[in-house]
């Protein structure tokens, strides 16, 4: 059976495509940047040697990675509006669960990243009559932030690839824009095929830069490997 | 506001279904996606170009798409260019395995590639083949290094199941899906469900911390 | 005058004492050499007395002033004792005058100008003035340890630490930081050091200790303790330090 490739109605519908990246695009950029400052605070927290801070921030951790991201997108966008009595759109939905998601990730890099830094650095600035604070801020949290910029990266790789779910609950992402084309045109292999081109040329242009990123940081004389 | 938990276990036998159905996914994408990235990671590992070449095409093509647009693929696209229908199951467990064989690859190569050079010198002076290095010597050590990684990668594997859901398999997040509609609760349906899943990846995430503390003590 | 007093000084680790008990004065413009085997004591002594370790039981006190535990007294005090480390401790991601500067601009709330001016000094007194914008990632041991001491004169201590400054030095680059504690002394800086460097000690110091099991064993003048201990402990361990010799 020889089958007639046609992408003429995939390139008419080239505005949908490009409307759902930039929606793909907007859900990722916001879920990395709350998550960042989120996850810093968690990370914090977990470190504090008060436990009343340190135990709900562990617990909030833990249930984010022991659960799977599409029950948590399910959770905020259908139990939560119910349970808070809120209006919960789509993006909304989709930018708390993965700005929490994200947060419990990179709370874990934080954390890792600060206790890497070794017990000289700290002596140092005491030493010179730093208090514990000034020594976090300016000698022990800039060295860790270098030292975790790969997997901040490699993070935000992922979530590109992640808020892909949010057109199982009809966010118009990229994904949700092929699947209505699809049906649209009855051209399934075409939309879907350009689609999953789209993701990979992104996501790997992305991935490239990154790796360069890395190459960078590694030759300044700082190790980011530990 | 009033929980209402008894239609939820009310349901539990479809639940069960669900859970069944969440299992038999996981085991089959567990078993290939693992195995298929030993071959794909081995290929990697390969000096020969036609080992290498097509195997790092497939790792940076099956981990820099995502799962659920292969999914979509194997499930809609696919069946039009082969003469046969495709089930869910095997749309879904496709997409997870070709992705997760893409991510164990490049774990099995890192593995591999930390054992150091003097076992490899080592096993070839007493005069070993490739293969018998690589089997006797190589991955034998390469595996413990390597067991943290797989064990997270097994866990996403098991969170990837959900994904089935959206090409209308039966596992647990379709089932919640269905009680949702059919009782009107979807705050006791997805927190039962969230629950479920906590309570069977917990115990695997325990073990991966487990064995990244026994690894890192021993090293 | 007496700069630091110590009373009745007590400090362990997990259940074993390191510290038992140490009465200890220095006067300004003392140079007190701490010797002792490994596990004595030494840079444990040392730690306490700017409170870098938390003593279990006992008094510092500076300038007749007894040290209490709040955050912010410390680190007033950490601000007129200055301590050099073993392993140098420099800020990898900053540069040789960056670290120098750092206490200046972040402690004492200096302009950057000011700072900088005043770090620059420093440096070129520990002769590194070249150095200036070099990450000490690119510096051998022996400049990183100047460029250590460089920062804590920077923030004008009334007495210097040294905990062992040349042990994780090559041989050869010891001569230079040694050159450079040793013009501190001729200034008349009041220091203690805790050290391998029997030879230096002997020609440096004013007074020397020699610490045992937590406690001050020997003390005395640097002839008294290096040339004619009393003790047989003190005498095991200058024979052990065969490379001594006067």
């Amino acid at each position: 059976m020889s089958y007639q490739w046609d992408f003429a109605p995939v390139v008419a519908n080239a505005p949908l495509l490009a409307q759902g990246l930039v929606n793909t695009l907007k859900v990722t950029g916001t879920s990395l940047a709350c998550g960042l400052v989120l996850g810093l605070g968690l990370a914090l927290m977990r470190l504090s040697p008060r436990h009343w801070l340190g135990w709900p921030a562990g617990f909030v951790i833990e249930v984010f990675r022991t659960t799977p991201p599409l029950v948590q997108l399910f959770w905020f966008f259908f139990a939560l509006p119910l349970i808070v009595g809120i209006e919960m759109t789509p993006f909304l939905a989709a930018a708390v669960t993965f700005s929490i998601q994200s947060a419990a990730f990179f709370a874990e890099v934080f954390r890792g990243g600060i206790v890497s830094i070794e017990r000289g650095q700290w002596d140092g600035a005491l030493a010179i009559g730093m208090s514990r604070r000034q020594a976090l801020h300016r000698i022990v949290l800039p060295q860790a932030v270098k030292r975790m910029i790969p997997a901040f990266l490699e993070r935000a790789i992922e979530l590109m690839k992640t808020t892909t779910l949010v057109a199982t609950i009809a966010y118009a992402d990229l994904l949700f824009a092929a699947n209505e084309i699809a049906q649209k045109t009855f051209r399934p292999l075409e939309t879907f095929t350009v689609a999953a081109l789209i993701y990979f040329v992104v996501i790997t242009a992305f991935s490239v830069v990154a790796r360069a990123f890395e190459r960078r940081l590694a030759v300044s004389g700082e190790s980011t490997v530990h | 506001m009033k929980w209402d938990f008894a239609s939820v276990l009310g349901n539990a036998d479809a639940l069960l279904v669900g859970l069944a159905g969440t299992l038999r996914i996981f085991a089959i994408c567990l078993v290939l996606g693992l195995s298929l990235g030993l071959l794909v990671g081995l290929g990697r590992y390969a000096r020969t170009r036609w080992l290498y070449w097509p195997a790092t095409a497939f790792v940076e093509f099956f981990r820099n798409t995502p799962v659920l647009v292969q999914i979509l693929w194997f499930y809609f696209a696919m069946p039009i260019l082969l003469p046969f229908a495709i089930s869910p199951l095997a749309a879904a467990a496709l997409g997870i395995s070709l992705n997760s064989a893409a991510f164990s690859a490049e774990i099995y190569r890192g593995g591999i590639q930390s054992i150091e050079r003097g076992q490899w010198d080592g096993a070839r002076a007493l005069g070993m083949t490739f293969g018998q290095a690589m089997r006797r010597i190589i991955l034998p050590q390469a595996i413990k290094r390597m067991m943290p990684a797989l064990t997270n990668r097994a866990i996403e594997i098991f969170k990837m199941s959900t994904l089935a859901s959206a090409v209308a398999y039966v596992e647990l997040l379709q089932q919640a899906k269905l009680i949702a509609s059919l009782n009107y609760n979807p705050i006791e349906a997805y927190t039962t469900v969230a629950v479920i899943f906590f309570v069977l990846l917990w115990p695997m995430v325990q073990l991966t911390y487990l064995l990244e503390r026994r690894l890192k003590r021993d090293e | 005058m007496t700069l630091l007093s110590v009373r009745g000084l007590t400090k362990g680790f997990s259940g074993n004492a390191v510290i038992r008990g140490i009465d200890l004065d220095v006067a300004k413009g003392e140079r007190l050499a701490i010797l002792g085997a490994s596990g004595s004591g030494k840079s444990t002594l040392l730690r306490c007395l700017n409170f870098m370790e938390m003593p279990d039981a006992g008094t510092v006190t500076l300038d007749g002033h007894a040290i209490g535990r709040r955050e912010s007294e410390l680190t007033q005090v950490r601000q007129r004792i200055g301590m050099v480390f073993q392993q140098f401790n420099l800020f990898p991601h900053m540069t040789a005058v960056g670290n120098v500067m750092e206490g200046l601009r972040t402690v004492r709330r200096m302009s950057k100008a000011d700072a900088r001016a005043r770090a620059a000094r420093e440096l070129a007194r520990v002769g590194l003035a070249d150095k200036a914008e070099t990450y000490p990632a690119h510096l051998s041991g022996g400049q990183k340890q100047r460029v250590a001491i460089a920062r804590a004169l920077a923030m004008d201590p009334e007495m210097l630490l040294f905990d062992e400054p040349t042990s994780a030095l090559d041989p050869e680059l010891v001569g230079e930081v040694l050159n450079v504690i040793r013009a501190l002394a001729d200034e008349g800086r009041t220091m203690l050091l805790v050290t391998h460097e029997l030879g230096f000690a002997y020609h440096v110091a004013t007074r020397v200790i020699f610490l045992a099991e937590g406690v001050i064993h020997e003390a005395g003048t640097p002839d008294e303790v290096l040339k004619n201990p009393r003790q047989e402990r003190t005498r095991a361990f200058l024979a052990s330090h065969k490379e001594f010799s006067l």
